[in-house]
């Protein structure tokens, strides 16, 4: 079975290697944006004259890149995960606008801040590095001079031991060097990834500006969406159960009238009426279950995944472990996202089998979808991926999709809630 | 016969109890919440019991849970769970303990006045009374493996029928072939899902279990 990552390695994963391998890759990150620094400075200056506008939008958008990738490597070996990097939006078009748009956002001018401080972070770094070479210089000199490899050599030029003492001096130097750098090296890496991260960190109000933001589209979305499910309800009441309703009460009356008279045909007529009612009643239950289905009020989620897996066109494997029950709208949700991402799986992928896992942890509701199909699922604007993502976003919840083509597709979805009711439910079964 | 009623609604209920007994069905008891049902059930132990599914005080399953309580009592009680929808997953737990004598049908097939009494008493009598919706779902699953895929279109169309709890001559009449070659393909499915012989009735349980579990 294809297991997905339900969270993300934290950073305490992480060993010295691995943290090294990471302090070569921001430093170089740091390099590569000095070389954008004459370029900034140049835009500033034709700006003076309009003609810098559009070099603007070309270098704020490396330097955002640059941020964006430094944002992502640190959060690889920071604690606190990554950082979330937080511009205003852009206009689309427009030059001026654009480059307007880029100049008044407070998170361009501490980008470069950011951009400005890199030789002091780059410096940060140097000093152990610099302790660790001339250590290793002293000891190699008088290594050389003891062994006398090269002949007539002087340390930094000058220094040329005549006697044992001397000789042996550079050996106590070295030693000192290397243990300043042994001390040194935590404290600049911690300080140099500090000093970073606060240089990077969206301001409190940018962060609460892009939350609010946030909010609004979610909950403009959730209204939509609201509105046009309360639409189809009324419009399928209308033109289905209630109609037949009308259809029914004219057969039952015109039975009436001639039950005395035509009683053949008054019982075929009574005949036809109960046929509607068995409609209109079949109707009233799909539509119910496009509501709400029943299975979820009666057994929750637990039994409601179950039940959908039973009766799906695929073998599907589930597994739910969760001690008690989300909050209704998140279990709706939940369910109707999980029903939608399967038949999505049966509709495009050709698998011949699924997986859900269903937990929670972290306060986050957890789900699970893997599939062993050909994969190439993506959330393109309009198509049902899209629609769960809306959804989930009312209640801040994710959706990750990981589908290279060929396979497999593994799509994890997580909701912020607490459970109620706790009761133990862990089970799994293969269908 | 004698009847115990479990259902929510006073309408629906005084309707099912009028129903019952202009068939000759005594109801000695009829209740309108789950710790009543099991208390009527283990006191009376009736024939058979027709039960709503979403009773009080949960309004979930708890007409379903109350049945399987008392059928754990009284091993093999007849019931005849009544749903406004039908679930795969509940007709499996009834069907749980191997024993038959339950239905689990939609409330719509009381509209059928003559099938839905027939179905009271099959259950009565020991056997099974699954709702068409239930197969249909069955039917149109796809299964790629497993001794079902062996059966041909005719035997898998006789095992639906069984499933629903029809009789030889019953699935006969509807599939227009002889109640000889209904025995005959009843005979293939016993063989083809590996059912040793014993009594006819409870291989018809145990073919019609496989059937719901799509092994």
């Amino acid at each position: 079975m294809a297991n997905a990552p339900h969270h993300r390695a934290g950073p305490h994963h992480t060993g010295p290697l691995t943290t090294l391998a990471y302090l070569v890759l921001l430093i170089s990150q740091n390099i590569a944006t000095l070389l954008l620094l004459p370029l900034v400075i140049a835009s500033a200056v034709l700006t003076l004259i309009w003609v810098g506008l559009p070099f603007i939008i070309l270098t704020a958008t490396l330097l955002r890149t640059l941020a964006d990738t430094q944002r992502r490597t640190l959060g690889h070996i920071l604690h606190q995960g990554r950082i979330p990097s937080v511009y205003r939006p852009v206009p689309p078009s427009g030059v001026v606008a654009r480059a307007g748009a880029i100049i008044t956002d407070p998170a361009t001018w501490k980008d470069l801040l950011w951009l400005v401080s890199t030789p002091a972070s780059v410096s940060l770094v140097l000093i152990p590095a610099a302790f660790l070479a001339h250590g290793t210089l002293h000891l190699l000199f008088t290594l050389n001079t003891l062994l006398n490899l090269i002949p007539n050599t002087a340390l930094y030029g000058f220094y040329t031991p005549t006697n044992l003492p001397q000789t042996l001096l550079p050996l106590l130097t070295g030693a000192i060097l290397l243990y300043l750098a042994y001390i040194t090296t935590p404290r600049a890496i911690t300080l140099y990834i500090r000093f970073n991260r606060l240089l990077l960190s969206p301001t409190e109000k940018a962060r609460l500006t892009a939350r609010v933001a946030h909010l609004a589209t979610s909950r403009a979305n959730t209204i939509d969406t609201q509105a046009a499910e309360i639409r189809r309800i009324e419009r399928d009441l209308h033109d289905g159960a209630q109609a037949r309703l009308v259809a029914l009460g004219m057969n039952l009356g015109m039975a009436e009238n001639i039950v005395e008279t035509d009683p053949e045909t008054a019982r075929t007529m009574l005949a036809e009426a109960r046929e509607t009612t068995r409609h209109a009643l079949m109707e009233l239950r799909d539509l119910v279950r496009g509501i709400h289905p029943p299975v979820l009020v009666e057994r929750g989620l637990h039994g409601a995944v179950h039940a959908l897996a039973l009766t799906h066109h695929l073998p599907i494997s589930v597994t739910i472990d969760l001690n008690g029950r989300p909050a209704d709208p998140v279990e709706s949700a939940a369910y109707f996202a999980i029903a939608e991402l399967l038949t999505n799986t049966v509709k495009h992928s050709g698998a011949t089998h699924a997986w859900i896992h269903i937990n929670h942890g972290r306060n986050r509701l957890v789900i699970t979808i893997t599939d062993n199909g050909t994969g190439g699922a993506d959330a393109t604007p309009g198509s049902g991926l899209a629609g769960i993502r809306r959804r989930l976003d009312a209640f801040d919840g994710t959706m990750n999709i990981t589908s290279p083509p060929g396979g497999p597709t593994i799509v994890t979805l997580e909701i912020p809630c607490a459970l109620s009711s706790p009761k133990t439910l862990p089970s799994s079964a293969t269908v | 016969m004698r009847v115990v009623i479990a259902e929510d609604l006073a309408l629906l209920r005084d309707g099912l109890i009028r129903l019952l007994e202009a068939h000759d069905f005594t109801v000695v008891a009829a209740v309108d919440n789950g710790p009543d049902l099991q208390a009527a059930l283990t006191e009376h132990k009736p024939d058979v019991a027709v039960v709503d599914v979403r009773l009080p005080p949960t309004f979930t399953d708890e007409g379903l849970q109350a049945a399987l309580g008392a059928r754990s009592q009284v091993p093999g009680l007849p019931i005849l769970v009544l749903s406004q929808h039908v679930e795969q997953l509940y007709a499996r737990e009834l069907l749980s303990d191997d024993t038959g004598a339950v239905g689990y049908l939609l409330k719509d097939r009381v509209l059928d006045i003559g099938q839905f009494i027939e179905a009271v008493r099959r259950v009565a009598d020991g056997g099974t009374a699954m709702d068409p919706a239930v197969i249909s779902q069955l039917l149109a699953r796809q299964d790629q493996s497993g001794p079902l895929a062996q059966l041909t279109p005719r035997e898998r169309e006789v095992l639906a029928e069984m499933a629903e709890g029809r009789s030889n001559s019953a699935i006969a009449g509807r599939l227009y072939i002889t109640e000889k070659a209904v025995s005959k393909h009843i005979n293939n499915i016993f063989t083809k899902l590996d059912l040793p012989p014993s009594s006819d009735d409870s291989r018809r349980v145990l073919a019609v279990l496989a059937y719901l579990n799509g092994q």
